[in-house]
């Protein structure tokens, strides 16, 4: 039996924010090309759909484009490329500019103009926001714009098990169709990548249950190399039991952290001195990385509070008031008082770091084109970098649109000139059927349970690669996913049914982050000094000398990987001191 | 020793049985576990096979509706010991074909979503280097709360309307046609409204209100309803009056 096959020009891997923005782009480029969508679950369920504070775009009077790129370089703790700032910080206004004309319902000042918000570690107030929802209104605005491009066509619930690559150029992938069990090539002249993270990779994370960083792992296994994967942010206020995230919104609006004397303790670790209100730059508007490093050490001084889910610090907004935490906070009070059952009008909030952003990802340039021909990435797979070291809050909504956009327009352009995918890739396709009913789906014998597996990789993860590492806890990660991978082949499948097998999607799903969660290990293990959201407590500084540089990580045709380094772009902002509360 | 819940849970794999069948798990649970975490360790550690959808757990991803008990719910924001000591019934949202055991074929929706274009509509955009469009605090408030559906479809599995008229638009779509409708950006109401004037759009709903009461988002898609049947008659009447074009 040969494989079905359809075909289109351009394919998007993932219906997020950067999938759905970069398929208008390629829509509106050349309405004559074909645009596949191709995602594992319905575009409106994609998790740009819980980001909460907003998406930064420096518009006010007082602000301007290089200071939006200062704050973003220096919060990136100078790993980002200036040149990719420079174009993000001016393309991020017209973007969000964009939005509102499509619909989306920004908040606004009194006179009907586009509101702003503070920001941690921004220095103006540039961050537009839709209440608290900011990544939900986003998305559904982006889903129902999409709706009226015919040239658009939609796989929802197709599950991306492989990238077609012949000549060295990328073709199209092979999808498993969930509701009828279909295993099909589609085939495509230009493919991006739009699947987001890995938050998954973790025990404890903000992270949908679908953040399993595919598109790194296929873009990886076809050859295009990995770039800053040792970057991971741990957000700083994730509610204990289920890491929710609770929005950096809260502290904008002028929470407090506070630890179990009542203390502001952000002023012991080089963050400002507390004001009642909130200071731009300064304690909790300080920059993800720097806060949950203090709760770490707040922790080992003995003076956070410990609870039933690990230890905790208090957010309290009490003093906020209601009508000022239901007009701009309301998603908080809502998550707070249905999964954390406190009110914070009345109660602090237990929160802690949580896993929540991958800095890094597939390496791609300002277009979004990866190293191999056809392919591109945008969103949270990809890292182009604009995000360094550290990402500061609110510039990932606004990267996806920006870098979306610009991967649609570039991936149509590569694929105007493309001759249609060779035959070869069918032999591929075929290959990749095979390898899915061999392996997966009339598998028989196995014992190691998909869950086993995953928490095992989970627990390596956060000893070995959590907000403070070393050599010698990375290495064991390095060789207990090298055990992991061999347990892997034994995987126990007890859904022998075609019919939406998600025991089969778990299992794919575990494989991709197998190999994402072995990258980030290795390149922590490699990166001998400490930047950003990479401490390693044996190389406790920052070293220009050797590290103003990114990872790049490769797979070697044996299958065993290798590390590149390739410097950093400096434009017009030379490496210097990450300075706060000044 | 943590206590323990019986989960009777819908089995259904169309490969092997003609008709949906019941299957009991007892699982521990603790304070903090909502019904999904409960599905999740049936999953993880009893039996892989069970096949549903979630994602986000925190209520804004809308995979996880259910009914539970026979209500409609998101079974990531229903907590196990509310249902304690059970035992407690999950099965597919009602109204929609069942694919597989605790999942439904949203097909139906997705095209019903489509059919009221729900994207802003204008005569003429205006270039982005013009700015944003003006609009009051006051003016989004209008349209706001009918912009905050999940698409979750737990209001479909409650309306009797839907469960007798497949054919019904339904509380979600008609929500979000007056989402649009009331937007100050938009001028594409007219051209929704003759989409929505027939028997299946809003004139199928009797108003039995259990749309809104099922909501787990308050967007209140009975009251948008209503608002649209005023719209409409108002027009209706119009239209003797100021012949179209003239406005």
């Amino acid at each position: 039996m040969v494989v079905d096959v359809s075909s289109h020009d351009v394919l998007l891997v993932g219906g997020g924010g950067a999938g759905l923005r970069a398929a208008i782009a390629v829509a509106e480029f050349n309405p004559k090309l074909s645009v596949a969508v191709v995602s594992k679950v319905y575009p409106m369920r994609s998790h740009t759909v819980s980001a909460e504070g907003g998406a930064a775009g420096a518009v006010a009077a007082d602000d301007s484009l290089d200071e939006h790129a200062y704050d973003t370089v220096s919060g990136g703790d100078w790993l980002c490329d200036q040149d990719a700032v420079e174009l993000f910080v001016d393309e991020a206004p017209k973007e969000l500019l964009q939005m509102e004309h499509w619909g989306c319902p920004w908040s606004r000042t009194p006179d009907g103009r586009i509101a702003v918000r503070s920001f941690g570690g921004m220095k103006k107030k540039r961050t537009w926001f839709a209440s608290d929802k900011t990544g939900f209104h986003m998305l559904h605005t982006l889903f129902q714009t999409s709706l009226k491009y015919d040239p658009i066509v939609r796989y929802d619930e197709w599950f991306v098990t492989t990238l077609l690559v012949d000549d060295g150029r990328v073709q199209g992938v092979v999808a498993l169709e969930l509701m009828s069990g279909k295993i099909q090539a589609i085939t495509a002249k230009a493919v991006i990548l739009c699947t987001g993270g890995c938050g998954k990779v973790f025990p404890f994370t903000t992270n949908a249950n679908i953040k399993n960083g595919d598109g790194m792992a296929l873009a990886f296994w076809a050859g295009a190399p990995l770039k800053d994967m040792e970057f991971v942010q741990y957000h700083p206020t994730g509610l204990p039991f289920t890491g929710i995230l609770i929005t950096e919104a809260a502290r904008s609006e002028g929470g407090y952290l506070v630890n179990k004397d009542g203390y502001r303790y952000l002023q012991d670790y080089d963050l400002g001195k507390p004001q009642p209100e909130p200071v731009l730059r300064s304690m909790e508007l300080g920059p993800r990385d720097r806060l949950s490093q203090a709760f770490i050490k707040e922790e080992e001084r003995g003076r956070t509070i410990e609870g039933p889910h690990g230890h905790v610090v208090n957010l309290d907004l009490r003093h906020l008031g209601e009508e000022k935490i239901d007009s701009r906070i309301p998603f908080v009070r809502e998550l707070c008082r249905k999964y954390q059952n406190i009110d914070p009008v009345r109660e602090m909030i237990p929160v802690r770091p949580v896993i929540h952003y991958a800095m890094g990802g597939v390496h791609t340039n300002k277009d979004g084109a990866t190293p191999v021909e056809g392919l591109f990435a945008a969103g949270e797979v990809a890292c182009v970098s604009i995000n360094g070291a550290n990402r500061l809050g609110s510039n990932s909504l606004p990267e996806l649109l920006v870098f979306g956009a610009r991967a649609g327009v570039a991936a149509a352009s590569f694929a105007s000139d493309q001759e249609a995918p060779s035959s070869h890739v069918m032999a591929q396709a075929n290959d990749e059927r095979r390898r899915l009913e061999e392996r997966y789906l009339r598998k028989t014998g196995g014992t190691e349970r998909i869950a086993t597996i995953r928490k095992e990789m989970q627990a390596t993860m956060e000893e070995g690669a959590g907000i403070y590492r070393n050599g010698e806890a990375l290495q064991k990660s390095t060789d207990k996913l090298r055990e992991l991978q061999d347990r892997f082949q034994n995987i126990l499948i007890e859904d022998d049914s075609r019919t939406f097998n998600t025991e089969l999607t778990s299992a794919l799903e575990l494989a991709y982050m197998l190999e994402v969660a072995a990258s980030i290990v290795q390149c922590g293990l490699n990166r001998t000094e400490s930047r950003g959201a990479h401490q390693r407590t044996d190389f406790p500084g920052r070293d220009d000398d050797n590290f103003l540089a990114h990872s790049l990580v490769y797979r070697n045709d044996d299958g065993s990987s290798r590390i590149e380094y390739l410097p950093v772009t400096i434009t017009r902002w030379p490496p210097s001191e990450r300075v706060y509360g000044k | 020793m943590a206590e323990t819940i019986v989960l009777q849970v819908t089995r259904y794999r169309p490969e092997q049985e003609a008709e949906p069948t019941i299957q009991e798990y007892e699982v521990p649970f603790t304070d903090d576990w909502v019904l999904l975490d409960a599905l999740n360790y049936v999953k993880d550690n009893i039996d892989g096979s069970l096949s549903f959808r979630w994602s986000c757990r925190m209520g804004i991803c809308g995979s996880c509706g259910m009914m539970v008990n026979g209500e409609p719910k998101l079974t990531c924001a229903a907590f196990v010991s509310e249902y304690a000591p059970g035992p407690v019934r999950i099965e597919p949202l009602r109204y929609f074909p069942i694919i597989r055991d605790l999942t439904t074929d949203m097909t139906d929706f997705m095209e019903k979503l489509k059919s009221v274009k729900p994207w802003i509509i204008r005569q003429e955009e205006k270039p982005i280097s013009e700015g944003e469009y003006l609009q009051s605090p006051e003016e989004l408030d209008r349209y706001k709360q009918f912009s905050m559906c999940i698409n979750c479809m737990l209001c479909y599995a409650a309306c009797p309307v839907y469960g007798l008229d497949p054919t019904f638009t339904g509380p979600a779509v008609i929500a979000l046609a007056q989402r649009y409708n009331l937007d100050s950006r938009d001028q594409g109401s007219r051209e929704r409204l003759e989409l929505l004037s027939d028997h299946e759009g809003i004139w199928g709903c009797t108003f039995v209100g259990e749309c809104t009461k099922v909501c787990p988002k308050n967007v209140d898609p009975a009251g948008a309803i209503q608002q649209y049947k005023v719209t409409a008659t108002t027009d209706w009447f119009k239209s003797f009056i100021m012949p179209r074009g003239v406005e």
